[in-house]
């Protein structure tokens, strides 16, 4: 064992630190906050130019074959920092997908852009009745001529409103076991069938419903083979594996809750940092956040290593599980001030707990809910009796 | 970072995890419940060489770090061995600190256990760990560290964790150090006793896990396993992440204070100690509750653990001051604005 970071690691933390010190402007936060797009095309550019969105993909192709630890210490890094990542996110991982399963015409006409930053895709895998239930997607596909027609509709669709492109997953066979007739598509947003309606989540964080009303798409579109769609997903989450999202803003919540706490204080002049529940809360987020990195690092550790396991649901489930533990007994301890938001001149911390609030049920929802990670590491980890 | 044991470290992980399976057996723990130790155990860990595991080789012992030591009692405690092992590796490394060769060569040959006063003492240690059957333990007594060797009761103070606890007089203690160098020694010495227990308690939960995910694979209820009730298996899955963490937590501060990082080892230690405690104390009372009635009869061993979890962090005091603890060590004294 040995907990030296490695400098390799250590060193490409630095570079993107520097990447966005520059880029990550109070400009671009306040436009996020004011939005709730979490995309600046400026900052995803710059990182593009690096070359980061290709850094999940395998060298042979094209990519910078960046091991799990590296790409763990790139979303570690954006977490910390608070950017909007999203578009990051999502941009890597359809390029990833389509780095290994993406045609010729894909990659010179959706690839390419994506890697150079020009464009994004959103991610089209929930329905209104199909959640969890990820592989129930009752979109439809019918081949019609040489194409395509899609109809349905998609919830959840996060930057629907800057993606060039949808990766749909529909619906292509009924006639078979719900995850054996399913189909993955590219989905130009600007076709005029497709329809994008805003909608606010309470930490102020736009997502969308989308609307497909008869699209009709070419089957160069088409990702994977038909009825297929089911190891494309695979294949997505294969690159999410080791890079457990969420494990670290539990330390920017709690750098931030500390930061105000050193100098707080309440009405009548005392510190909030000498009153004996604020400080056992704190260490209680401390010791929290210090096991929430732990098993961000270990998860990344397995998937280098290719050891199979459930590491990064464990992750998942406690760093964000402990977030929002976290954000709650924060909030508390600042007292009526707490009720701030950022808007409020005075607001403790810019408004950073009370908004950690709010956002936290998003951490333990999207990419899986804390229920569909326990059913997992029930079935894998534990090894445990089928479900009832 | 790697978290690969190496060859060394997984030898170590193999002869322990072995010999206990073997040597502390449900039934060598019950047996020893009333004395709270196992006397042939001891023995038979002597052999082995494991109490020495941890001090110099200049010393005349295994030359190992606290990381390795982890590694060890993490395996004791999953078996529940019903020995001293924390307490005399921490005090055998105390004697070393301190620079007591001749103490240390005394201990080291005549082969008895050892323990540690956790907290300072007037004239009384009160529920020395292990007091009912260690000749000798060191105490610190103002602002002295003496090393008292007198006769063991043999008989503990009833408790309910079958633990060896008795109170021991410091009266005649020899003094080993003296002023700021001996409370500086002690006070390491009782952070590694804390790493160390964390390390036995996540033995410990682990174990009691694996006792639940086996008991509610079996056992059946409305002609199903009990265990395909998602209720029981959200319950347990639950602790898998968490167990993995308090071991990383524990073998990330051994490994630091084995690399010379020893100003972490206090906070590190508090936190080891406090993760772990209340993870072994919810895991033992959740697979205890899921064994429904049979839990709370004495012949199903998760009881064993169940006691235990809450008896051996108990030893040092109430674990929720090892929160203001790390709170003054993180952020200053309260008042000191
Ligand atoms: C801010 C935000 C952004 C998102 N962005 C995207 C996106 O870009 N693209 C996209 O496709 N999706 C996105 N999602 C959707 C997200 O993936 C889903 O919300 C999530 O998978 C849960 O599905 P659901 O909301 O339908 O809840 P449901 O699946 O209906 O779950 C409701 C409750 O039931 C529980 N539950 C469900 N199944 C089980 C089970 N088997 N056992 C026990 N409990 C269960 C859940 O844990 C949950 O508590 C986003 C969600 C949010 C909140």
């Amino acid at each position: 064992m040995d907990f030296a970071r490695d400098p390799a690691i250590l060193a490409f933390q630095e570079e993107v630190r520097a990447v966005l010190a520059e880029h990550l402007t109070t400009d671009v936060l306040e436009r996020v906050d004011a939005t709730g797009t979490h995309h600046d095309w400026g900052l995803h550019r710059a990182i593009a130019a690096r070359g980061w969105l290709a850094a999940a993909l395998p060298r042979e192709l094209g990519g910078q074959g960046r091991g799990a630890d590296q790409l763990a210490a790139l979303f570690r890094e954006v977490e910390l920092a608070g950017a909007p990542y999203d578009g990051m996110a999502n941009t890597m991982m359809v390029a990833f997908v389509l780095g290994h399963l993406g045609s010729a015409f894909q990659r010179a006409e959706v690839l390419a852009p994506l890697l150079a930053g020009d464009a994004i895709p959103c991610l089209g895998y929930s329905e209104p009745d199909s959640g969890s239930d990820v592989a129930a997607a009752a979109t439809s596909a019918v081949r019609t001529g040489d194409g395509w027609t899609i109809t349905g509709q998609k919830m959840f669709t996060s930057l629907a409103e800057e993606a060039r492109w949808a990766f749909l997953l529909t619906r292509t066979n009924q006639d078979v076991p719900k995850h054996r007739g399913l189909t993955f598509f590219l989905v130009p947003m600007d076709d005029p069938r497709v329809e994008v309606r805003p909608v606010r989540t309470l930490s102020g964080k736009r997502t969308n419903i989308t609307f497909y009303d008869g699209v009709h798409v070419g089957d160069e579109w088409r990702v994977g083979e038909v009825d297929d769609g089911w190891q494309v997903m695979l294949v997505a989450l294969a690159f999410e594996r080791g890079v457990a999202g969420g494990v670290s803003d539990i330390t920017a919540l709690y750098d931030a809750a500390l930061a105000h706490l050193r100098d707080a204080v309440d009405d009548d002049g005392r510190h909030l940092l000498d009153d004996p529940h604020v400080r056992s809360r704190l260490v209680r987020v401390a010791i929290d956040k210090e096991v929430a990195e732990l098993l961000g690092d270990r998860a990344a550790w397995a998937a280098v290593n290719g050891i199979p396991n459930q590491e990064g649901a464990e992750a998942k489930l406690f760093g964000t599980e402990a977030f929002g533990r976290a954000a709650g007994a924060l909030l508390d301890a600042l007292g009526p001030a707490g009720l701030l938001v950022h808007a409020a001149l005075d607001a403790p911390a810019g408004g950073t707990l009370e908004h950690a609030y709010r956002y936290a049920p998003i951490l333990t929802t999207a990419g899986g809910t804390s229920e569909i990670q326990k059913n997992l590491i029930a079935e894998r980890t534990l090894g445990l009796p089928r479900r009832r | 970072m790697d978290l690969t044991l190496t060859d060394d470290q997984a030898a170590v992980v193999e002869l322990f995890s072995s010999f206990f399976a073997r040597e502390s057996s449900p039934a060598v723990v019950r047996a020893s419940e009333a004395l709270g130790f196992a006397p042939m155990l001891w023995a038979r860990l002597q052999a082995l060489g494991a109490g020495a595991i941890s001090v110099g080789e200049s010393f005349g012992g295994g030359g190992a770090g606290l990381l390795d030591a982890a590694l060890a009692v993490e395996q004791a405690g999953r078996h529940l061995a019903p020995v001293p092992l924390v307490e005399h590796i921490v005090t055998s490394r105390l004697l070393e600190r301190v620079g007591a060769a001749d103490e240390l060569a005394g201990v080291l040959e005549r082969g008895d256990p050892v323990s540690l006063a956790l907290r300072p003492v007037a004239t009384t240690a009160h529920l020395l760990p292990g007091g009912a059957v260690v000749p000798t333990f060191a105490a610190l007594t103002g602002e002295r560290l003496v090393l008292v060797r007198s006769e063991a009761p043999g008989v503990p103070t009833p408790n309910g964790s079958g633990l060896a606890v008795a109170d021991r007089s410091v009266v005649d203690g020899a003094p080993l150090a003296r002023g700021a160098s001996a409370v500086g020694a002690h006070s390491t010495a009782v952070d590694e006793w804390r790493l160390l227990t964390a390390a036995m308690l996540v033995g410990l939960a682990d174990a009691a896990l694996e006792i639940g995910v086996a008991y509610v694979s079996e056992r059946h209820q409305f002609g199903v396993p009990i265990g395909s009730f998602q209720a029981i298996q959200h319950g347990l899955a639950e602790f898998p992440g968490p167990v993995s963490g308090a071991r990383l937590l524990v073998a990330r501060a051994a490994w630091r204070a084995d690399h010379d990082e020893n100003d972490r080892l206090p906070v590190d230690a508090s936190m080891a100690l406090l993760f772990a405690t209340e993870l072994a104390r919810s895991v033992t009372s959740r697979v205890l509750h899921y064994h429904g009635g049979y839990g709370v009869m004495e012949e199903y061993d998760i009881q064993l653990h169940y006691r235990r979890a809450r008896g051996w962090p108990a030893q040092l005091g109430d674990p929720a001051a090892e929160l203001d603890r790390v709170a003054r060590l993180l952020y200053g004294p309260s008042g000191g604005r």
